[in-house]
């Protein structure tokens, strides 16, 4: 047996596979979160994302590198105008911003829209005829331990990557990213030198929603890859968790995305080996394991100073008069 | 520059609330979602008046109907109620779902255990306090979370929800547990065993209308939450924690234990509703069912549009049974699955839009003199 097929280089794999929409939902929330609006929203954007991809996987002939690139655009499409929502209820209308993600979720989610749209547009039967297949990455596949873990994942994958490294140049090395930071931390200040709270809100939330939607995509197009009613199984909310975890910075998110990946991979790669473990355990496992950590890192030191963005969850209302 | 002030309106807040707002904006909010929602089925080739029409009679209208509703508004009561209970003090216990499942259990467990010849009064107050229990357990550790751990109680109640999911259908479908039924077809397809017929739970003839006992019971509890909310010390503590923690603190309260408190409660009642739904509906404990009516979702749709108070919910909750029962009995191609559960998103962003209405009056900026 190579050493490409020992268990721990299997463990490592699945979890990036697994762990990919986390890190796109998770830096997603971030963006928002950075400018001062939590969304609870992320798990009914990434069902409306990954509806209407499978809805383009299905329906659109052609080449793969055509219609994968519009099925993640309607993904994005789709996911972005339930942040505008989200974004409209909390940002103009000043709504609490609890209570309208938790609208967004039960309106799109698992129950909701996406599950009345599959049903309208006659999804799940068949698997989609388009998915994001593995790509050997410059040929390394085959290099021992490394090749499998990094260079033998989906497209998407590698974008996530991408991602997560134009997130932290955009946070801490542009100065719309310190912009987006002041937003967050103190609406007045960043209103009195003249940027924009609302247009940083508004633009934050929807981007947010749309890798919400890539994150969604990744279900129907890679993981699942057809339609099931409520496909993300609560990944949306692992995803807002991961947020807290990665103490709002994408690189620690993404380590978090991943350890995630990997518990809700552990069930069906111990299974194809044959170990017998309590299923029930495992696939409790990701969730018991999100309110653990979720315990530990806010009790921790670094929390104090890592800490949320100082207006997150705050309306901000300029003194006019 | 706000949207609304691009357009030459700003949002002012009001300085007193005429009373006529408190019923005509809920209203007006209910008719824009639904319009809403008729563009929605216009987009995806529905024709809305008929969907609406049918959603009415099979709801409400049709002989018989209005039964079922209450059937359906029982555990929307009961989630409802645990919802507005602990969104009240600021503790967004969005576990109603698991605690529901987890009072279910629970229940049906108890009434598993004492048997056919338990007197049913006995069996029925058991299963009451049973589910009670196992709901309060499972609301018990995100309240001690957020208070003494200072850790987000959304993430973490809405983690056990799933974890009380994968629980019920260990206990049906993954082993041999006393809930499960072993015998007979139960051998073959997993399924649970039927509680007894003396503990299940009565209902009230009453001509052509029948009342479930858990809805009666709900309406009772709604009660008595109205009352403890107004009437009592812990009613104030409650006011004064989900207001203002910080005054809470000089008043010599102790916000971490009334948090605690209340988040037992409200587990408390969402368990309630799981046992209602055992008793008087089930008769069994039906993992796939439970997780697919989302109940304790829906609850937080139930305790919004009542604006968190008690007594609001039970009447919407019958609204809001009938569109779900509606939904159970139309089921099928023209009535796709997923559409109640949008129109009840739908509902909730209007009145949360509807909301502002009631707290800022919208100033014209030109009428003002005001340069937009």
């Amino acid at each position: 047996m190579s050493v490409n097929s020992n268990l721990l280089v299997i463990i490592f794999a699945s979890a990036i596979f697994y762990g990919t929409p986390l890190v796109f939902a998770a830096v997603g929330e971030l963006l928002a979160e950075r400018s001062g609006v939590i969304n609870l929203g992320v798990e009914g954007m990434m069902l409306l994302g990954a509806v209407s991809a499978a809805m383009v996987a299905a329906n659109v002939d052609g080449p793969a590198a055509v219609v994968l690139p519009v099925a993640l655009v309607a993904a994005m499409v789709a996911a972005g105008l339930g942040a505008a929502i989200h974004a409209f209820l909390v940002v103009t209308l000043r709504v609490n911003q609890i209570i309208s993600g938790l609208a967004l979720t039960i309106f799109a989610g698992a129950a909701g829209l996406s599950s009345y749209l599959a049903n309208v547009w006659g999804l799940g039967k068949q698997p989609a005829m388009n998915q994001f297949g593995r790509m050997d990455l410059f040929g390394l596949k085959k290099f021992p331990v490394l090749g499998p873990i990094l260079f033998d994942q989906t497209l998407l994958t590698y974008l996530s990557w991408v991602l997560v490294v134009l997130v932290m140049v955009y946070l801490f090395r542009t100065r719309m990213g310190l912009h987006l930071r002041a937003v967050g931390e103190s609406p007045q200040t960043a209103d009195s030198v003249g940027v924009s709270v609302t247009r940083y809100r508004y633009g934050h939330v929807i981007a947010g929603g749309m890798l919400a939607g890539v994150a969604g995509a990744c279900y129907s197009l890679t993981i699942v890859p057809t339609w099931a009613n409520g496909l993300t199984a609560g990944e949306g909310w692992i995803a807002l968790a991961l947020v807290i975890f990665g103490f709002w910075r994408p690189d620690l998110t993404l380590v978090g995305a991943y350890l995630f990946g990997a518990l809700s991979s552990l069930s069906f790669t111990l299974q194809a080996r044959g170990i017998d473990v309590p299923t029930a355990f495992l696939d409790a496992l990701p969730y018991l394991a999100t309110i653990v950590v979720l315990v530990i890192v806010s009790n921790s030191r670094i929390s104090k100073r890592l800490g949320s963005p100082a207006a997150l969850g705050r309306p901000y209302e300029r003194e006019e008069r | 520059m706000s949207l609304a002030s691009r357009v030459g309106l700003r949002l002012e807040p009001r300085v007193e609330n005429p009373r006529w707002m408190n019923w005509a904006v809920p209203v007006c909010s209910f008719l824009a979602a639904l319009l809403v929602g008729a563009v929605v089925l216009l987009i995806t080739s529905q024709n809305p008046i008929s969907v609406y029409s049918r959603i009415l009679e099979r709801g409400f209208l049709d002989s018989g109907s209005l039964s079922g509703t209450f059937i359906s508004a029982t555990p929307l009561l009961f989630t409802g109620l645990c919802a507005a209970v602990a969104f009240k003090v600021g503790f967004f216990n969005i576990g109603g779902e698991g605690q529901f499942y987890v009072g279910a259990i629970f229940a049906s467990g108890i009434a598993l255990a004492l048997g056919a010849d338990a007197q049913s009064w006995i069996a029925v107050g058991a299963m009451v306090l049973a589910g009670a229990v196992g709901g309060a357990l499972w609301a018990f550790i995100p309240g001690i979370l957020r208070a003494y751990f200072r850790t987000n109680e959304i993430i973490t109640s809405l983690m056990l929800n799933y974890v009380a999911g994968i629980g019920a259908t260990y206990l049906i479908f993954e082993s041999n547990s006393f809930w499960r039924e072993l015998s007979g077809t139960g051998a073959v397809f997993p399924k649970g065993k039927i509680i007894p017929l003396s503990a299940q739970w009565p209902s009230f003839d009453l001509g052509s209308l029948v009342v479930p006992f858990g809805l009666l019971l709900g309406a009772v509890v709604a009660i008595w939450l109205h009352v403890l909310q107004r009437r009592t010390r812990f009613g104030y503590e409650m006011r004064v924690v989900g207001g203002a923690p910080s005054t809470a603190r000089y008043a010599g309260m102790r916000p971490a234990r009334v948090i605690v408190a209340v988040a037992t409660l409200s587990g408390a009642l969402a368990g309630l509703g799981g046992a209602a739904d055992v008793g008087n509906f089930r008769h069994v404990l039906d993992p796939k069912g439970l997780q697919q009516s989302g109940f304790g979702y829906a609850g937080i749709v139930v305790a919004a549009l009542a604006r968190l108070n008690p007594i609001a919910v039970v009447f919407v909750s019958i609204i809001l049974g009938g569109i779900t029962n509606a939904g159970y009995a139309l089921q099928g191609p023209d009535f796709p699955a997923g559409l109640v559960g949008t129109l009840e998103g739908l509902i909730l962003f209007c009145t949360l839009g509807g909301e502002v209405l009631v707290r800022y009056r919208i100033v014209s900026l030109r009428r003002q003199g005001v340069p937009a």
